[in-house]
């Protein structure tokens, strides 16, 4: 569903991104993981439209998005979810939600939406009227990741969805990320710990200074000495 | 009698203060949305005048029947300069931008002068006109039609940022506008409309100014300083804060006025900006 095809990304003249191709199926769960620093934000950041490649094709469903604005990806089913929640801090709960609903596809199954999300998140919607930036942490994560659902995605990026997180939150959030999967939606997420990113993913890739140098399921990575050279520096 | 004057004082400078409220939410949402100040915003204060006046004087339209058409007009300029200007500039150095806006100030006002000659002109006649005695309070008439007139117009546009679907994606775009990208909110259309807006409501402070002082092309200059005064004390981007700090300008040049000397109402005006610039960089309201 989508394709990513040698994709490179500077910032000016200094390049991030080599040439770096991944792909996710309907229905998968796949990790994309790397040391700090090493291009894995940007390359979702590239994906979703907020910055343009250099050089290289992203698809979705067979089409070209690598030109496109970011409010326009979203319409066509592709939610990001931004490193550090992101969620608007003067901005109700409520107001947050609603505006993840924004694009005219999701606009029409606005209320229905929210229900649902209100479903999944019961805590949102005790906290509803609140202002965003007086959440918790793991409340916040779960606010931006109902939002990226108001758009009513089938791909959900999301980037270190445990960032900062108490381990209890974070297998809770582990939790939710499965519901969300098995509600039919494909996940392309961001973690560090190779552990924890492979034990929830059907496949991973690993990036190391802007290039790609590992890919497959998680128990051919577990056992790779290579992924024990880049994270452990043995 | 003192104390008639006193009351006299006050309620002048509270209908002075709402009149500066629109002015200054006007600049305020411009720079609440993307950081940057609009140089030219007393000039487009100028430019509204001038179209009343035109209008009253070519055509009798009164003034307060040219209120939505000056509105629209500045709407429409505020929408014009964001694509003719500032979205070429947005992610140029800071000195750029506030050469390219104030450089606009300087060409409006420069062309006034040669189109219009300096000489300050006046609506002689509107509908408008006069003065009224409320419990012994004299009140000229123009002045407390301008002062509900933007209290209306305020009441209206913290309706629509507060309520509506755009208004809702213009404060998100404002507190984060790469998260609002990506809710898929065109953030370009929504720096023009915060232009068209936020020119709107200096247009129409504009046209009620219009109906009791003399416009000429310095005349934004002023009523300018005392915006900026008024965002910075009320907070770069808050809404209720230029509404506080209009009201609160308007109080102390008409108290100051009394109490010390007219000629000096200014000074005790932008001393209490520097207090608050030292002790409360944020503004009063201020989030930044």
């Amino acid at each position: 569903m989508l394709k990513v095809s040698d994709l490179e990304v500077s910032y000016g003249d200094f390049q991030v991104i080599w040439g770096v191709s991944l792909e996710v199926r309907p229905g998968e769960v796949v990790s994309l993981m790397g040391p700090n620093g090493c291009g894995k934000s940007t390359i979702f950041n590239t994906i979703s439209g907020l910055l343009k490649p250099k050089a290289g094709t992203i698809e979705l469903d067979g089409r070209r998005i690598d030109r496109l604005p970011s409010h326009e990806i979203v319409r066509l089913g592709l939610a990001h979810v931004l490193e550090r929640r992101r969620v608007f801090p003067y901005l109700s709960v409520r107001q947050n939600l609603w505006l993840g609903g924004y694009n005219p596809q999701a606009r029409v199954h606005r209320e229905e939406t929210l229900e649902q999300v209100f479903g999944q998140f019961p805590r949102l919607r005790e906290r509803q009227d609140q202002l965003a930036h007086s959440l918790s942490g793991g409340e916040q994560q779960m606010l931006a990741l109902g939002r990226g659902l108001m758009s009513r995605p089938r791909l959900l990026m999301i980037d270190e969805p445990f960032l900062g997180l108490a381990p209890a939150v974070a297998k809770e959030m582990m939790g939710v990320i499965a519901g969300i999967n098995a509600a039919g939606v494909s996940v392309l997420f961001i973690e560090q710990n190779v552990q924890v990113a492979l034990s929830m993913s059907n496949r991973g890739y690993i990036l190391e200074s802007g290039r790609l140098v590992l890919t497959g399921e998680p128990d051919e990575l577990l056992n790779s000495s290579e992924v024990k050279r880049i994270f452990l520096g043995g | 009698m003192t104390q008639d004057i006193i009351i006299q004082a006050i309620i002048s400078g509270l209908l002075m203060g709402f009149v500066y409220a629109l002015i200054a939410v006007g600049l305020s949402l411009i720079f609440g949305l993307m950081e940057i100040v609009n140089f030219a915003h007393g000039e487009f204060l100028m430019l509204s005048m001038y179209t009343a006046f035109w209008l009253w004087s070519l055509f009798g339209l009164d003034p307060l029947f040219a209120l939505p058409l000056c509105a629209a007009l500045m709407f429409t300029l505020g929408i014009a300069t964001h694509y003719g200007i500032i979205r070429h500039i947005l992610h140029a150095p800071m000195l750029v931008q506030i050469c390219a806006t104030f450089g606009l100030a300087i060409f409006l006002r420069a062309s006034a002068q040669f189109l219009w000659t300096p000489d300050p002109r006046t609506i002689t006649t509107s509908l408008v006109e006069g003065r009224v005695e409320i419990l012994g309070i004299f009140l000229g008439l123009p002045q407390i039609v301008a002062s509900v007139g933007s209290l209306a117009a305020f009441a209206l546009l913290y309706l629509f940022i507060t309520r509506s679907d755009t208004g809702l994606a213009l404060q998100a775009t404002a507190q984060d506008r790469q998260a609002a990208s990506l809710m898929g909110i065109p953030v370009d259309r929504m720096y023009a409309l915060g232009w068209g807006i936020g020119s709107a409501c200096v247009g129409v402070a504009g046209v009620l100014l219009a109906t009791f002082r003399p416009v000429d092309p310095e005349v934004g200059a002023l009523y300018a300083l005392l915006a900026y005064v008024a965002v910075a004390l009320g907070g770069f981007g808050s809404i209720l804060g230029s509404l506080f700090a209009g009201l609160l300008i308007g109080q102390m040049e008409a108290l100051a006025g009394w109490l010390i000397d007219p000629s000096y109402k200014y000074v005790v005006i932008f001393s209490l900006y520097l207090v608050v610039v030292v002790l409360r960089p944020q503004g009063l309201f201020g989030r930044f």
